[in-house]
């Protein structure tokens, strides 16, 4: 009996260390096929609840991401000049918004299949590229490029690229246009704005 | 002709309003913003309600068959550009399938080549240019056509010019293919539309910012020099 319990325990306690160990390209896949799993089972998110659409992605997707790195990166030299309370609020909005435009983009597309490529990168890089792609009948593939970052708490996603489209790099200019026609706070006030209107939306 | 003015007067309403700084890619944001609320009209009152109904009339099935049979005929010209890049393997591989789909998968309505490890690719003349060095120029907003530059827009008339779809007659059935082929590629586009609306604070910033990565990327065929943010 003690046995089986220090089993369990060692289990419980080595897990979160086996997860810091999957390798870049196993962790996207294994997310991946999950949530489209996920996705087509369930019969409500099918049928357009965006709502248990976004919470599914929150519990599955989001612990893989960096969200405070993607808003760096995305606020570019504003960054420095936000106060703590502005970086925490950016990065929460920009989260927002975020994880609404996944949400479409996964049921756009989760019903496509998928090509995983094997990871091209040295087993020391700790910053490497995951790349997928959807395949879709009759027209060129659709890449989906993961910017991953190793961390102590295993690879964490700083940027995706969909068709060559880096989405941090693509809300760098209206996030600087956005603070020069008016400043940081105008930034996330336009952000809870938007956000509010899409959450009314559905 | 009156379609023409239309383009020209909301094109001098965007000049008017617009006198903000200037992005150096986009010389031209207040022509381009009156050419895209234009557009912008035109989608929404339009092409979108036409493409809807088509979605909801015809089923993915056949709309899927459409196109394919323009992807088709686009192959041969994606071909010729990929041998004007230098990339022969490509440009055979492009030729090969419009063999292929045009025989056994019935003038190219059934993507057999895909299915046989023939891999679909994308390439134009303004590709082809920007392989050649040309740099992108200035934004453009093209009237229905949406974003591009100078360097592609060139590109674009050629691709135009020399595609077999502009030599079909009777003239009425060459503008019946144009006009399905506007719409299938409208349909095609809905769900996209839908999530550029939902990302974007400046829908006309967003889209132009993509447009330029996503041509850099198309033009190194998806491996661009990466870029790294700080």
């Amino acid at each position: 009996m003690n046995k089986i319990l220090a089993t369990f325990f060692w289990l419980m306690f080595s897990m979160p260390s086996f997860a810091q160990d999957v390798a870049p390209d196993a962790l996207v896949k294994g997310v991946t096929l999950e949530v489209v799993e996920l996705i087509a089972k369930d019969k409500e998110i099918k049928s357009g609840n965006r709502a248990k659409l976004v919470s599914v992605i929150e519990a599955k997707v989001l612990p893989h991401f960096n969200f405070t790195a993607m808003t760096a990166l995305a606020m570019g030299q504003n960054w420095g000049k936000s106060s703590p309370e502005q970086k925490k609020r950016l990065t929460e909005e920009f989260r927002t918004l975020l994880v609404r435009t996944y949400a479409s983009a996964l049921a756009a597309y989760s019903a496509q299949k998928f090509d995983f490529r094997p990871l091209r990168a040295k087993p020391t890089d700790t910053d490497v590229t995951v790349n997928v792609r959807v395949l879709q009948p009759g027209a060129q593939p659709v890449t989906i490029d993961y910017s991953m970052e190793k961390t102590a708490n295993g690879w964490k996603c700083y940027d995706v690229m969909v068709a060559g489209v880096s989405l941090v790099a693509n809300y760098r200019t209206e996030f600087a246009n956005t603070v020069r026609n008016s400043s940081i706070d105008g930034l996330i006030k336009d952000l809870q704005t938007k956000n509010k209107s899409l959450a009314e939306k559905k | 002709m009156r379609l023409v003015l239309l383009v020209l007067l909301a094109a001098l309403g965007g000049c008017a309003t617009t006198g903000e700084e200037r992005d150096p890619r986009d010389p031209f944001e207040g022509f381009n913003r009156g050419v895209y609320q234009f557009n912008e009209t035109f989608d929404v009152y339009l092409a979108q309600p036409v493409a809807r109904a088509y979605v909801a009339v015809l089923h993915q099935e056949i709309r899927s068959r459409v196109g394919n049979f323009f992807s088709n005929i686009q192959d041969i010209f994606i071909g010729v550009n990929n041998f004007l890049q230098g990339k022969f393997e490509n440009g055979v591989n492009d030729w090969a399938r419009f063999t292929f789909n045009s025989t056994i998968g019935l003038l190219g309505i059934h993507d057999v080549a895909s299915d046989m490890g023939l891999e679909k690719h994308n390439e134009d003349f303004g590709q082809t240019f920007g392989r050649w060095g040309a740099p992108p120029g200035p934004y453009l907003i093209l009237p229905f056509l949406s974003s591009s530059t100078v360097r592609d827009a060139t590109g674009t008339a050629i691709d135009w010019w020399v595609a077999p779809l502009t030599e079909v007659r009777p003239i009425a059935l060459r503008n019946t293919l144009y006009g399905v082929y506007f719409v299938n590629t409208r349909a095609d586009l809905l769900e996209a539309g839908r999530i550029l609306e939902e990302a974007a604070l400046d829908k006309y910033v967003f889209q132009r910012d993509a447009y330029f990565q996503r041509r850099r990327s198309l033009i190194y065929d998806g491996s661009p020099p990466r870029e790294k943010l700080e």
